[in-house]
């Protein structure tokens, strides 16, 4: 009596399967079942694929942010912040919208220099403990967040509270008397400019590595032509 | 003669009337016809076993149903069920809300106010909407409570206790996107935040929130996307494993719980044998 558990051999030949080939090592059970495995897994994929793709495509999607008009130069002080609504995303009404702080340079109170993007001091009133919007209270001179206590000084850096790095700022340029807002960048608590990171995520040390900039969001403010 | 003992011999039984004690029918004598009312009464069993014939259901059914209970099972073992009916309740009320909710973020918060304000009995179905999602919460914590506190995760139920925590997480994925569904201020304010809790996770943090918002800002497929979540993707997901979860129930049994004693046989006690 033969008992299959004995043979050894991987050929299929000298197991006595009727009608193996010479130099055979997988049954055609056994080639039958993974083929149909296979098929079976091509099959899944060919809309599990696609769909996760079109659920992920957006994280990969280039972002490109537009200069838009906030006003003429005279419109801004250079001792107390203008607010601006701006858009931030378009054909989607109210929500598409936010707010940016805006005043002149004030050489009083910048410490970094003045460059071609800077005359025009822009900050996002996006609260960077979690995303509440900011209110700038002149009286105290200080960005106030309602949600959490976040404090902020004159110049968006952390005056109090959770907030884990200062305020975002918007990339300022002048063209033919006119301010123009551009895009958005991070910084840390020294005013070093980075890719735009989301709120809650500091900047400072080790930081800017854990939360790494996304490949479709980027600082440079040469990103648009209009 | 001798004297009988003074017994009371029982009286015979009365015999039960003839309408109530038919005379069991002839072998060989004709079936009578039935009557309408016993032929409807009888049409549910036909049917049912038209099915059960084919299916063999009955089975399944009496297994599921007809389980044996330890003794000392109380009122605490109906948190489950009562989590699965708020979870019903949830899908029957959602099912019609999306009826008139409309996911636009231009037109989200004006189709909740029209559920609201002026479809009939839209407040009411809303309202068991939202506050039943809290209710969930509170039975799904109140269950996993009584399965801690009687040791009903212990072997060989360690499954079921990982499968409930799926479904814990999952109950908590609903809240979160049906947070932002009505689209007032107070859920897009919240949403902001909660999106911003997921990217301080390190490394994934970024990613995660732009997968949340189709994008790196709130942007016009956000809320559609949270819709889907919340409608079609965790519903599913919810019910396959509420299934597996009821299935492993059925399987293993429910605990005793812990004051219950077991039975000991007197002769065997040790300190009297």
């Amino acid at each position: 009596m033969s008992d299959k558990h004995q043979t050894k051999s991987k050929y299929t030949s000298d197991r006595q399967i009727p009608g193996a080939f010479e130099g055979e090592t997988v049954t055609r059970r056994r080639f039958m079942t993974t083929t149909t495995h296979v098929a079976g897994a091509v099959a899944a994929s060919a809309f599990l694929l696609p769909a996760l793709g079109f659920a992920l495509g957006p994280v990969f999607e280039q972002h490109i942010e537009k200069w838009q008009d906030i006003g003429a130069e005279g419109d801004f002080g250079a001792d107390d912040y203008t607010p601006k609504t701006i858009q931030v995303t378009d054909g989607i009404g109210e929500a598409g919208r936010g707010t940016a702080y805006v005043r002149k340079y004030n050489p009083q109170v910048d410490s970094q220099p003045i460059d071609e993007y800077n005359h025009y001091i822009a900050i996002s009133s996006s609260c960077m403990h979690l995303g509440c919007p900011v209110q700038y209270v002149p009286a105290a001179e200080r960005f106030i967040c309602p949600c959490h206590g976040g404090v902020y000084n004159v110049e968006g850096k952390v005056a109090g509270g959770p907030p884990v790095r200062p305020l975002d700022r918007y990339y300022t340029r002048v063209r033919h008397g006119r301010v123009q807002l551009g895009p958005k960048y991070s910084v840390n608590s020294n005013l070093d400019k980075f890719s735009p990171r989301d709120p809650g995520e500091p900047l400072d040390g080790i930081g800017q590595f854990l939360y790494p900039s996304r490949p479709t969001l980027r600082k440079d403010p040469n990103q648009s032509n209009q | 003669m001798p004297k009988l003992p003074n017994i009371k011999l029982p009286k015979p039984p009365v015999p039960p009337p003839p309408a109530l004690n038919p005379a069991p029918k002839r072998p060989g004598a004709k079936k009578p016809k039935p009557n309408p009312v016993e032929a409807a009464q009888g049409a549910g069993t036909h049917a049912v076993g038209w099915i059960d014939e084919r299916t063999s259901l009955s089975g399944a059914a009496r297994w599921m149903m007809f389980r044996k209970i330890p003794k000392g099972t109380n009122w605490f073992y109906t948190l489950g069920s009562a989590t699965m009916f708020a979870f019903l309740s949830q899908a029957v009320t959602g099912v019609f809300l999306a009826m008139y909710y409309n996911p636009s973020v231009t037109q989200a918060y004006e189709s909740v106010r029209y559920i609201n304000n002026e479809a009939f009995l839209g407040e009411f179905v809303h309202g068991m909407h939202k506050w039943g999602s809290s209710v969930m919460v509170i039975l799904v914590f109140l269950h996993m409570a009584r399965t801690f506190f009687f040791g009903a995760y212990k072997y060989p139920r360690e499954l079921n206790w990982v499968i409930g925590v799926a479904l814990l997480i999952l109950t908590m994925v609903m809240s979160f996107t049906g947070y932002l569904l009505p689209f007032d201020q107070r859920s897009y304010w919240a949403t902001i935040v909660g999106v911003n809790i997921n990217g301080t996770g390190p490394l994934v943090g970024p990613y995660l929130n732009d997968f949340l918002r189709a994008g790196p800002f709130f942007g016009a497929t956000t809320l559609s996307r949270f819709y889907a979540i919340h409608m079609m993707l965790l519903p599913g997901v919810i019910a396959a494993l509420i299934g597996a979860h009821l299935y492993l129930v059925a399987k293993l049994g429910t605990t005793a719980p812990p004051w219950a004693k077991a039975e000991e046989d007197e002769a065997l006690r040790e300190e009297q044998v």
